[in-house]
């Protein structure tokens, strides 16, 4: 198993997480209040504009290291490290798809919490719209059968009409026997 | 008709087949996009001679492994061996690529140290592991941001790349190499790549 350091993700969970929750309530004043600390002082960027954007992205892609994480949300080491890169980069004044294709060079697809639409997942983005038109469409299949099988047996042949009326003239020996199924309902 | 009833029992073997399937793939292990591509230029002070730097190209016409260490990384230390095994039967040259020698150790407290502090205390680490547990690599080189990790794609310690006479990935090995890996994986790849040259 791949190992980065999950001690330092626990000791810099608290520290980070503070820094970043301030950010998430859009409170640029604690910048200028925020020690000087060179590791966590990009976290909150000067720009809060840009600030802005780096979040936004960076709850877009997936921390590899815990895997049901954005790296906006992660405080693994990776996590960190690819926050700073975005953030630089977005800095640069590369657009928020360069930064994207960036990533998905090095670490692939997986890195998107969104899967792009291409010929392997097909069957992820489509799926649920054909099992919900299949389904439907076998749906009213199986009901216009089914309305077509009981109106077929509700209608009587002509020797069962004969039969019936002969029952129905016939008196008290008749109806004994045609009792079953009408008087029960 | 008269099997209609079959009809779940199949649906559940078939979804059994595939949740057992599931089962059997690590969901840690990513796929690298960079099999087959060139492998991203760098240039790094080496561990050795600190004053120098090493780039890929100098590893050109060779088949190599760059295999990536830390001295804080543990699953660096079940590997080893292997490595240093595999150096003394020369089956493929390995540089090894020193992944945040020092901020990556989650026992020290790298922030607000100045880049030289840093990188000397990593060479003092680095340097200390190899001739405690032995060095099987040709070189290493010193990443001490992780910079270089992230554009080979590196999200944990250790990592193998297999690089070819060309300087393209062939081959990514996740984790620790195991003999089993080596023996079937990672050596027939190597001659196929010796040949395909």
């Amino acid at each position: 198993m791949p190992v980065d350091a999950p001690l330092a993700m626990l000791r810099r969970a608290a520290l980070t997480g503070a820094v970043v929750a301030s950010v998430a309530l859009g409170g640029p004043a604690w910048a200028d209040t925020a020690p000087a600390d060179p590791a966590l002082a990009p976290t909150v960027a000067a720009n809060p504009a840009l600030e802005a954007d780096t979040m936004e992205l960076a709850h877009k892609l997936r921390c590899l290291v815990c895997q049901n994480q954005s790296i906006a949300e992660s405080n693994a080491p990776l996590a960190v490290d690819l926050r700073n890169q975005v953030r630089e980069q977005l800095a640069a004044g590369k657009t928020k798809d360069d930064v994207i294709d960036y990533l998905v060079d090095r670490y692939g697809d997986f890195v998107l919490y969104e899967p792009p639409f291409k010929a392997v997942t097909v069957l992820l983005w489509l799926g649920p719209v054909v099992l919900l038109v299949g389904g439907a469409a076998w749906l009213a299949f199986r009901l216009r059968r089914r309305r077509e099988e009981a109106a077929a047996e509700r209608g009587l042949s002509a020797a069962d009409r004969a039969r019936a009326r002969a029952l129905l003239e016939g008196g008290a020996a008749g109806a004994a026997q045609s009792e079953s199924p009408e008087s029960r309902s | 008709m008269k099997a209609k009833f079959l009809v779940p029992l199949l649906l559940f073997f078939g979804l059994a087949g595939f949740l057992a399937f599931g089962l059997t793939l690590n969901p840690r292990e990513v796929p690298s996009p960079l099999i087959d591509k060139p492998a991203p230029d760098f240039s790094l002070a080496r561990l050795d001679k600190p004053e120098q730097t090493f780039a890929l190209k100098e590893m050109q016409g060779q088949v190599w492994m760059l295999n990536v260490w830390a001295s804080w990384c543990v699953a660096c230390r079940q590997e080893h061996p292997l490595l240093v095994q595999m150096a003394k039967q020369k089956i493929v040259p390995v540089v090894g690529l020193n992944y945040k020698e020092v901020r990556g150790d989650g026992a020290i407290n790298a922030r607000g140290m100045a880049l030289e502090a840093e990188t000397a205390m990593a060479i003092e680490r680095a340097r200390r592991w190899l001739s405690d547990h032995g060095d099987p690599y040709v070189l290493s080189v010193l990443d001490i941001d992780g910079r270089v990790g992230i554009d080979f794609g590196v999200y944990g310690v250790p990592e193998t790349f297999l690089i070819d006479r060309d300087g393209r990935i062939r081959y990514k090995h996740i984790g620790p190499i195991t003999p089993e890996a080596l023996k079937d994986v990672l050596i027939p790849r190597i001659e196929e790549l010796r040949r395909a040259g």
